[in-house]
C-alpha cells in the first residue's frame, strides 16, 4: 500500500521543515524580543521603527515576503547569505524571510505580556538605579515572557506551518515533497494525509510542551 | 505630649534641598513654588489632603517625577538629569512605595540582593549576607527563600524597606507605606520605620498616621493644593496649628 512512498526522501524533507523552523524561531524570538523593547523604550526614534515595522510586516502576505527574498535580494541585490550553493542561499533567505515576519508577531505577543508587568515594579528598580535596559532585561522580560508563553506558543506553532512558504523559492522542505509526489503519484489523499500527520508531529509536542511549560510558570507568581 | 526620641538635627547639614519647585500636569499645577530643606538624620512627616501634591514631593527627590522649575538638590548637587549619575542618586535614594511593587518573579532574599549586586557592585555572598542581616532586623529573616505573593502585606512592605535599605541609602522616602495594609500589620511596618528613624536615618514620610507623625517626626509638613502650608514641629503643629486648612485637616482625620 505505501510502495509509492519508494524513492521519496520523506524524512530528508521534514528534516529540512524542523531546520527552518528552528532557524526561524531563534531568529525570530531574538529580533522579536529587539523589537518589543524598542517599542516600549524612552528613544523615540526607535518607538516609530519598531512601530512601523510591525505595522507594515505584519500587514504583507507572508508568500511576498519570501519572494521578495529571492527575486529582491539576492537575484537583483546580489545578496547570498554568504553562502554559494543554491539550495543554502534559499534556505538562508527562506529563514530570513520568515525571521522578519514571524518577529513582528512574537514583538506584539511579547508586548501585551509586558503590559501585564505592574508599573510598580518598573518604578521600584529604577528608584534602586537600575537602567533602562537592566529593568528590561532582570525584571519586565522574565515576567512578561512567563504571560505569554501560550501566545508565543501560537507564534510557533503558526510558524512550523508558515515554513511551507519556503516551497516558493525551491527550498526543498516537506510542501515542496508533498507537491512533487502528489504530482507523480495517484494517491492524493494519503499523501495529504501522511503530510498532514507529519505536522501534526512536528506541531503538537511544541503546544504540549510550551502548555506544561506556561502552567508551571503560572504557579510560580 | 511624646517628643521624638532623636535629637532634631541642626540646620546647616542640609541633605535635601528644594527651591521653588513647581510642577505640572497638563494644566494642572501640582507643586507650587515649594521649599523644603531636609537635614541629616531628620526625620520629615508629610501630611495633607488626597490630591495635594504629596506623592509628587517625594517622587520629585530621587527624579521619578521632573520638575519644571526651581531647584533640587541632594548631597550638595543639584540632581543629575540622567545617565550613570541619575542611577547613583537613585541608588542613594530609598524609596518605599505603597504597593510594596516587589519583584514578582523573584525570591525575597532575591529582591533584596538584586540591587545590591547589579547597581553595586557587590558580589553574591557579600549581597546575600548583607540581605539576610536586614531581613532580620525588619523581621522576616524566615521568609527569605518564599516568593512575594506567599507573604502577608505587612511582610511584604517590610522586605521592600530591607530591599530599599540594602543600598545603603543617605535618605528613605516612605509613600503611605502603611495606607495599603490591614489595620493589624500597620504597626509592624511603623515599628520597623521607628527603629530607622532611631537609628538616624534621615526619612522623608509622607502617611496619615498621625501617631507616627507625633512620636517620630523632627518636622512635620502640611501640604494643600500643591503648596507646603504649614511646617513645624509637632507638638506645635498638632497642639496649636495656625492655618484653617491645617486644623480643618486635623479635625477630619483625628476624628474618626
Ligand atoms: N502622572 C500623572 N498625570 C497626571 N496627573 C497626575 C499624575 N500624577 C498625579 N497627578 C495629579 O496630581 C495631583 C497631585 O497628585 P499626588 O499623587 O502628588 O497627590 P497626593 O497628595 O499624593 O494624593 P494622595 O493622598 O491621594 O496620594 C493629583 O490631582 C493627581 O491627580
Ligand atoms: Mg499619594
Amino acid at each position: 500500500m505505501f510502495d509509492f512512498l519508494e524513492g521519496y526522501d520523506l524524512l530528508g524533507a521534514f528534516w529540512v521543515t524542523v531546520q527552518l523552523t528552528f532557524w526561524s524561531a531563534l531568529g525570530s524570538l531574538l529580533w522579536g524580543t529587539l523589537l518589543a523593547a524598542m517599542r516600549v523604550g524612552p528613544v523615540p526614534l526607535m518607538r516609530g521603527f519598531a512601530s512601523a515595522y510591525v505595522g507594515i510586516v505584519r500587514n504583507i502576505p507572508l508568500t511576498v515576503i519570501i519572494v521578495f527574498t529571492s527575486l529582491g535580494l539576492f537575484q537583483t541585490l546580489g545578496i547570498s547569505l554568504g553562502a554559494d550553493r543554491f539550495t543554502t542561499i534559499n534556505f538562508r533567505l527562506a529563514v530570513l524571510g520568515l525571521t522578519a515576519y514571524t518577529s513582528a508577531f512574537v514583538c506584539e505577543a511579547l508586548r501585551s505580556g509586558i503590559n501585564t508587568v505592574p508599573l510598580g515594579q518598573v518604578e521600584a528598580a529604577r528608584a534602586l538605579g537600575l537602567s533602562f535596559p537592566q529593568t528590561l532585561r532582570l525584571i519586565v522580560l522574565p515576567q512578561a515572557f512567563r504571560s505569554v508563553v501560550g501566545p508565543l506558543a501560537n507564534v510557533l506553532i503558526a510558524l512550523t506551518k508558515n515554513t511551507t512558504v519556503a516551497a516558493a523559492i525551491g527550498v526543498a522542505e516537506a510542501a515542496l515533497l508533498m507537491r512533487e509526489m502528489i504530482e507523480n503519484e495517484a494517491q492524493l489523499i494519503l499523501i495529504s494525509a501522511i503530510f498532514a500527520f507529519g505536522f501534526l508531529c512536528l506541531t503538537l509536542p511544541t503546544g504540549l510542551l510550551l502548555g506544561r511549560l506556561a502552567r508551571k510558570a503560572a504557579v510560580k507568581r | 505630649m511624646p517628643v521624638p526620641e532623636g535629637p532634631a538635627p541642626e540646620g546647616g547639614d542640609a541633605l535635601v534641598v528644594l527651591s521653588r519647585v513647581d510642577k505640572h500636569f497638563g494644566s494642572l499645577h501640582v507643586l507650587r513654588a515649594v521649599d523644603l530643606t531636609v537635614h541629616r538624620g531628620e526625620v520629615v512627616v508629610v501630611i495633607g489632603p488626597s490630591g495635594s501634591g504629596k506623592s509628587t514631593l517625594c517622587r520629585a527627590i530621587n527624579r521619578l517625577e521632573t520638575i519644571d522649575g526651581g531647584e533640587i538638590r541632594f548631597d550638595g548637587r543639584p540632581l543629575p538629569a540622567e545617565g550613570r549619575e541619575l542611577a547613583r542618586l537613585r541608588a542613594d535614594v530609598g524609596m518605599v512605595f505603597q504597593s510594596f511593587d516587589l519583584f514578582a518573579h523573584k525570591t525575597v532574599l532575591d529582591n533584596v540582593t538584586l540591587g545590591q549586586i547589579k547597581v553595586r557592585g557587590k558580589d553574591r555572598k557579600s549581597a546575600g549576607a548583607r540581605a539576610r542581616e536586614l531581613l532580620g532586623r525588619v523581621g522576616v529573616a524566615a521568609q527569605a527563600d518564599k516568593y512575594p505573593a506567599q507573604l502577608s502585606g505587612g511582610q511584604q512592605q517590610r522586605v521592600a524597606i530591607a530591599r530599599a535599605l540594602a543600598m545603603d541609602p543617605k535618605v528613605m522616602l516612605f509613600d503611605e507605606p502603611t495606607s495599603a495594609l490591614d489595620p493589624e500589620m500597620i504597626n509592624e511596618v511603623l515599628e520597623v520605620m521607628r527603629h530607622l528613624a532611631r537609628d538616624g536615618m534621615t526619612m522623608v514620610v509622607v502617611t496619615h498616621e498621625m501617631g507616627f507623625a507625633r512620636s517620630a517626626a523632627h518636622q512635620v509638613v502640611f501640604m494643600a493644593d500643591g503648596r507646603i502650608v504649614e511646617q513645624a514641629a509637632p507638638e506645635d503643629f498638632f497642639g496649636n496649628p495656625r492655618s484653617d486648612r491645617a486644623r480643618d485637616f486635623l479635625s477630619k482625620i483625628l476624628h474618626h
